[in-house]
């Protein structure tokens, strides 16, 4: 089953054709990484998998892009489709507010305002982004207040409050320690079991410890997709091999 | 360049690999001829030197460690680098053979020979051709020769079977020559192993290149 089909994508910002011709589908309940030089459109591909380029002046987009079978280039109600693919960035954003009111943001948005509900949706999202532990008794205090590693995974609490079916990730570690790092993998690894997870790295390591499937993109194309485990071990394209050992980037 | 490091270190580790495939056939070479020649001083040396090759295998295994640890290799590097591992075992174990025939050359070479040797110096020489093989097989990536190695086994073990048969004749013939028969037949059958451990080598080379062992997909 997959959670997005992509077909004949191509995308312009301006006369710049940053995507060309994509074709692939990304496997529900698994994670898939996006790995390649920097330029080379993996981000604008996440970007355009919730719309986040609508809001880039210039930007044209062709193709189509389904989401469990919906076009979300179609009639579909943007807020929604952000409800349902969630996104984590590079750089820790939490709101300037208490943690919890971080957590309860997007479902007050959503119309939640049962206390009791949003109690209970905090601490769920806290549970599953494995911070509960560690943020119990400050929920109150201001989220700024947090250490990177901390504010990444309240992030990702925060997206997975409102219930997604996918979690896109753009670089979510690269500001993060290595133990912070090691915590975030851990919870990727736990909640690919009930959300469809797609990262985008620069770090091969971690593509190759927590993804299932890996796409690897040059120049706005994709240039081979499969197994990570293929991937890494016997790469069909010679541009693929030179890139993850290194011998271009 | 961006890894000139890494491929320097991995030059490196294909030298060591060639240089321990030169001691280990010079060493069945020598076992050979000791055995021929019944020189128990030559016996003695490759017995000896068993010890230089296993220093090596250390040597080359540190070298993989640590560019496992430094390089956390992908793609055809961590085929190459797994590969080495498992063909320095094999080949310290044909070291090990070559002592142990050399541990019965000592043995033998007081004694009159029941026969002349004629089919293990040639199991020798064709183990010798297989291992030199296996090792250019892996330095040059070249899929058909390991092939050829691995069929090649069946030629060393028709030898073995020969040896054997001559051998439960002259047993049969004359019930004193078992004593040296069992040594000899044990002589032959370290050369059989040496073959078989040149193709555990051919199957490692052809998963370097092709990520299969044995047909199997590795990952």
């Amino acid at each position: 089953m997959n959670c997005f089909k992509i077909r004949d994508l191509n995308l312009y910002y301006g006369d710049f054709h940053a995507l060309k011709d994509i074709n692939m589908s990304i496997d529900q309940d698994k994670i898939t990484a996006f790995i390649g030089p920097s330029g080379c459109g993996k981000s604008t591909l996440i970007k355009t998998l919730n719309r986040m380029n609508d809001l880039v002046e210039d930007c044209r987009i062709t193709g189509d892009v389904d989401l469990f079978g919906e076009d979300i280039y179609g009639s579909i109600d943007i807020n929604l489709l952000r409800k349902r693919v969630g996104m984590v960035f590079q750089k820790p954003n939490p709101f300037p507010m208490s943690v919890y009111d971080n957590i309860a943001f997007g479902p007050r948005t959503h119309g939640i305002r049962s206390k009791f509900q949003l109690d209970q949706i905090v601490e769920e999202s806290l549970h599953s982004a494995a911070i509960w532990d560690e943020l119990k008794d400050r929920l109150h205090k201001s989220a700024l207040g947090l250490s990177g590693g901390q504010q990444q995974r309240l992030c990702i609490a925060r997206a997975l409050a409102v219930s997604p079916e996918v979690l896109l990730l753009d670089e979510p570690t690269s500001a993060l320690d290595p133990i912070s790092t090691g915590k975030i993998e851990e919870l990727l690894l736990t909640l690919r079991e009930k959300y469809s997870i797609i990262i985008v790295t620069h770090n091969m390591q971690q593509a190759t410890r927590i993804s299932d499937n890996t796409a690897f993109f040059l120049l706005g194309e994709v240039v081979e997709y499969g197994s990570t485990e293929g991937i890494f071990s016997m790469p069909r394209d010679k541009r693929t091999e030179d890139y993850i050992t290194g011998r271009f980037g | 360049m961006m890894r000139s490091r890494f491929d320097e270190s991995l030059t490196l580790l294909n030298n060591g690999l060639i240089e321990m495939g030169g001691l280990v056939e010079s060493a069945i070479f020598q076992a050979t001829q000791a055995l021929l020649e019944q020189d128990a001083a030559k016996a003695r040396e490759i017995i000896a030197g068993d010890t230089i090759i296993d220093e090596k295998e250390k040597d080359i295994e540190s070298q993989c460690l640590k560019l496992l640890l430094h390089q956390q290799p992908v793609a055809r590097d961590l085929r190459q680098i797994s590969t080495a591992l498992k063909l320095i075992t094999d080949m310290e174990r044909i070291g090990d053979q070559a002592a142990d025939i050399s541990e019965l050359c000592i043995y033998l070479a007081e004694q009159q020979y029941i026969k002349k040797l004629e089919h293990i110096p040639q199991m020798a020489g064709e183990t010798i051709k297989m291992v030199t093989w296996a090792i250019d097989a892996f330095v040059k990536k070249d899929q058909a020769l390991a092939e050829t190695v691995i069929a090649h086994d069946d030629v060393v073990d028709a030898l073995y079977v020969t040896v054997k048969r001559d051998l439960i004749n002259l047993v049969h013939e004359d019930v004193k020559t078992g004593e040296q028969a069992f040594d000899l037949l044990q002589i032959a059958k370290y050369y059989e192993r040496i073959g078989d451990h040149a193709v555990n080598i051919a199957e490692w080379v052809i998963f370097s290149i092709t990520g299969k062992h044995k047909d199997k997909q590795m990952l």
